[in-house]
């Protein structure tokens, strides 16, 4: 390695592969019913056991429901055929899955993260799920158990497998990707798009490279993420390991990895030169999927605002950048930040009781109009910062107007005259004090705002605002 | 009796349906220890059912079109609690949760099933030998095959223990012992009958069809079990033919086009001689019959020896051992797999799992399986090319007469080119059937293959008719 290639940093490549599974009441090829956490063995039927002579009917609305998420991605809708990829494991029915190969029903989006990062789509398919396998005895891995239990509930439950293409940087990116995949997701319908049930699978392709002008590097794909904190993590780890490999001058071996929540770390799994040959073929149990162009007009034309559309219109409006607007829309408040703004209320006001203040339940169903005319009251002085949070948390909880949760509270804007009379018994009992604060420089006048405000506050027991007794002390010191 | 004879008798009340079934019941008990037609006779079910359809004669309802009329259904037919072996160890035990679409046709008919009949392991062969119960006996001569792999039902309906039987048909699978045993048998259109409750073979080939004694009966077993199914992705969507009622329109004015490259090499003289009477018959009976070149049909039994097996590699791996049927334990999952399959299936299934697993693997795909796919359209094109020309064709169904118990089972290629005729409609999605025509030198049942387009049943059958009205 030359002193030049050592001076460059190392960068990471990312690719994900996001499986998801589609909230549709039923099967992919059956009448069996999608649910998640069912007695073992009761949602199944002959077909997706695969006994003999069954036949899989395609459930239409898996469709629908991949061309939805396909326009979503800003993906091409295609002409997509089924393939059997063909491997033994028990969990397995057919000892074959059902995927779409080389010609998957969606191909070529991108998707835009919260700070305008774009991620490009490879392919959107439509697969069926396996059944889950629980080994009992040993390690917990097929290749010990002393006996092995199958549930057959999820075989046949639809997929949508989202490839990305190896766009993204940094683990956080990576994150980023997942958290507006799942935005997306949840936005559409077509899936509850939850980690923890595994409902989302997240496959991670990383590798490291000198430089984004040298060519890609080897990668490994690691498996069994199952959080976007684990996520991250694992991605950490992938890169540090890969880096100091490269850096002792070995190499990387192209294999899948698995990630160990307990211990922190990946392993090695199967290497992908002893992985199996899938021997993919046309389904000749299905006939070709052609969805028509009126049914992907109809799709897009009843297309939910998906998160960047949402961000988009709520930094419009607040003046910001969208991706401060992320966590409004994160949370599914921008709505309302929306319509409080546009009727008035201070922009980052309403922004800060949305980022801070509502991160409960019941927030969505606040009345715009209700939050609107409190950040009214707040900038007009009627209420302080603190008296505002107390009211919010009271309208979210019992609906009413914060004027007349105000009134029964008994917060009642501070008079200029009230607060002059306070503020004086507590310079009186803190003269040695004040006579620092009068001949300080801003830094220790600063340190003691806090200190007079506090006894301020102690003394109208929260109610002065604390801006307000700030202004005051400025303005004596000056006097 | 035929089948539509049975049926006016039965519905009008002038024979009962126990009576039907005793006759065929005793038939049955003559010969079945000579003949194995059958993996399982159920007679006690069938007495039940024939009660059942009387029962209801008597209470003035109509059963159906196949009153009262005696069924052998291939053992490949999902039945409901009945076995199923697809006359193989490896599906020991199992019983179907559910009866095959076109088994609740046959008894939404009035249909009376009588048993399920012996088959070529999964349906792979040729002559019915390759039965893990051992091989089924040639009615018109014990010591001969009776083709295959539909070889019980054909039997069945030969040796008169069943007017009509249900076979399926991926390379010639009902025509071949159609013809080897003497009866009439059809290959519909790929997408006219359902497959769903057919164990699959080959699933882009395999289609189901009747055997009769008849072409009359033939084409109404056909018209209770055709037309559209959900459960069939695959499957036609339009309604069942109506093919009854125009057999007898005759051939005046049809253009009847024989396939010059089944008509000579690889073809017995006498069985040469057989087409050629059936020609000029036609000819006689008004039809304009002219030779035709189709020249991809010798390409078949190359292409399909690459795609059936391959689809079979695939569609088979689901007997593992894990959820039904026979288990061989072993030490991990893989090993019982293993050893399961090992046990369970014959050498001929182990062969064609073996072919097309290699043919569908990574390197060989565009050669062997992409290639067959080529050839598969070529021969499309061709037969799409003489159906300009020609209403239908005409061809020998098999290229000898039965041969002897034992005597290809060692000479997988030879028994492979028994299928020459047959495979290239399969291949084509298209219709043929097979209809007696004499006897070949060694007075053994000789059959021609009247063969149709996509769809093309109605005016097949009525040249069916017409053969089997001339015929020697």
């Amino acid at each position: 390695m030359s002193a030049e290639e050592e001076a460059v940093a190392w960068e990471t490549v990312i690719g994900l592969e996001v499986h998801c599974e589609l909230a549709t009441a039923t099967k992919l090829f059956c009448g069996c019913a999608n649910v998640f956490g069912d007695e073992p063995n009761t949602n199944i039927c002959p077909t997706c056991l695969g006994l003999p002579g069954s036949l899989p009917v395609l459930n239409e609305q898996v469709v629908t429901f991949a061309v939805r998420l396909g326009r979503a991605l800003g993906c091409e809708v295609r002409p997509g055929e089924f393939a059997r990829k063909n491997y033994f494991y028990p969990d397995m029915p057919k000892d074959y899955q059902v995927s779409q190969y080389d010609q998957p029903t969606n191909v070529d989006g991108a998707i835009e993260l919260p700070d305008g990062w774009r991620v490009g789509i490879e392919r959107a398919h439509i697969e069926e799920d396996t059944g889950k396998s629980t080994h009992v005895g040993g390690s917990g891995r097929i290749h010990d158990a002393g006996h092995s239990l199958v549930d057959y509930n999820r075989a046949g439950v639809p997929l949508i497998e989202i490839v990305s293409r190896p766009d993204l940087r940094t683990a956080e990116q990576a994150r980023a990707y997942v958290a507006e995949l799942r935005g997306i997701l949840l936005a559409t319908g077509v899936s509850d798009a939850r980690m923890e049930e595994g409902s989302l699978r997240v496959d991670a392709n990383v590798s490291v490279r000198r430089g984004p002008d040298a060519p890609l590097g080897t990668r490994t794909e690691t498996k069994n993420v199952n959080s976007l904190r684990s996520l991250q993590r694992a991605i950490d780890y992938e890169v540090v390991r890969q880096i100091d490999l490269l850096e002792h001058g070995e190499a990387i071996r192209q294999e899948t990895r698995h990630w160990d929540e307990a211990e922190g770390r990946t392993r090695s799994g199967r290497s992908k030169e002893e992985a199996e040959d899938y021997r993919y073929f046309p389904e000749p149990d299905l006939v070709p999927l052609r969805p028509s162009a009126a049914m992907v007009a109809e799709i897009d034309a009843a297309m939910p605002p998906l998160p960047a559309q949402r961000r988009a219109a709520l930094a419009a409006i607040a003046g910001i950048a969208p991706a401060d607007a992320a966590m409004a829309v994160d949370r599914d408040l921008d709505a309302l930040a929306i319509a409080a703004i546009g009727s008035g209320a201070d922009a980052s006001r309403v922004l800060t009781h949305v980022e801070h203040n509502l991160a409960v339940e019941g927030a969505g169903a606040l009345d715009p109009a209700h939050l609107a005319a409190l950040v009214v009251m707040e900038t007009s002085g009627e209420l302080t910062a603190t008296q505002a949070k107390q009211v919010l948390a009271e309208m979210v909880e019992s609906g009413q107007a914060p004027a007349t949760i105000a009134a029964e509270r008994g917060f009642e804007a501070m008079g200029a005259g009230e607060l002059d009379a306070v503020l004086d018994g507590v310079l009186d009992a803190h003269p040695e004090e004040w006579q620092r604060f009068v001949d300080g420089d801003a830094k220790a006048r600063g340190k003691l705002t806090g200190f007079f405000v506090g006894k301020v506050m102690a003394a109208t027991k929260g109610q002065a605002d604390g801006k307000a007794v700030t202004a005051a002390l400025q303005a004596r010191a000056s006097r | 009796m035929s089948a539509s004879a049975i049926a006016a008798e039965v519905r009008a009340g002038d024979r009962s349906a126990r009576e039907v079934v005793e006759v065929h019941l005793a038939a049955i008990d003559a010969r079945e220890a000579e003949l194995h037609a059958f993996n399982l006779v159920l007679a006690e079910r069938a007495l039940a059912d024939a009660d059942e359809v009387d029962r209801r004669v008597a209470a003035g309802e109509d059963p159906g079109p196949l009153a009262g009329v005696p069924m052998a259904l291939k053992d490949n037919l999902c039945t409901r609690g009945v076995p199923t072996t697809c006359s193989s160890r490896i599906l020991d035990g199992w019983r179907p949760p559910y009866d095959a679409t076109v088994v609740e046709r046959l008894r939404a008919a009035g249909a009376i099933v009588i048993g399920k009949t012996n088959m070529d392991e999964f349906a792979m062969g040729s002559s019915t030998e390759n039965s893990a119960f051992g091989p089924t006996r040639n009615p018109a001569d014990p010591s001969k095959v009776p083709g295959g792999s539909s070889g019980g039902s054909a039997a069945a309906v030969a040796a008169g223990f069943a007017p009509l039987a249900l076979g399926s048909d991926t390379g010639g699978s009902i025509r071949q012992p159609a013809a080897l045993c003497g009866v009439v048998g059809v290959k519909p259109t790929y997408g006219l009958v359902s497959r769903s409750g057919l164990v699959a073979f080959a699933s882009s080939l395999d289609q189901i069809g009747p055997f009769a004694a008849t072409v009359e009966d033939a084409a109404l077993c056909l018209e209770v079990i055709a037309g559209h199914d959900h459960l069939d992705s695959t499957s036609i969507d339009a309604p069942a033919p109506s093919l009854v009622d125009g057999l007898d329109g005759g051939v005046a004015g049809l253009r009847v086009g024989v396939i010059a490259e089944l008509a000579g090499d690889g073809i017995a003289p006498d069985v040469r001689r057989r087409l050629q009477a059936a020609a000029e018959a036609l000819a006689a009976a008004g039809a304009a019959v002219d030779e035709v070149s189709v020249p991809a049909v010798t390409y078949g039994v190359s292409a399909y020896y690459l795609i059936a097996p391959a689809e079979a590699s695939s569609n088979l791996a689901r007997y593992d051992g894990v959820r039904y049927g026979l288990r061989v334990d072993g030490d991990t999952t893989a090993s019982m797999m293993s050893a399961t399959r090992t046990a369970g299936f014959g050498d001929e299934v182990k062969r064609r799992i073996m072919l097309g697993t290699y043919a569908l693997s990574a390197g060989y795909y565009d050669a062997y399986y992409g290639q067959a796919q080529r050839v598969r359209t070529l021969i499309a094109r061709d037969f799409a090319a003489a159906y300009e020309r020609f209403d239908v064709l005409l061809s020998p169904t098999s290229p000898t007469t039965a041969f002897g118990i034992g005597e290809k089972v060692d000479d997988p290629l030879a028994m492979y080119l028994s299928d020459s005729c047959t495979i290239p409609t399969n291949l084509a999605g298209e219709a043929a059937v097979s209809v007696p025509f004499g006897t070949g030198d060694d007075g053994l049942p000789v059959g021609v293959q009247v063969l149709a387009p996509a769809l093309g049943e109605a005016v097949m059958l009525r040249v069916a008719r017409t053969l089997e009205e001339v015929a020697p």
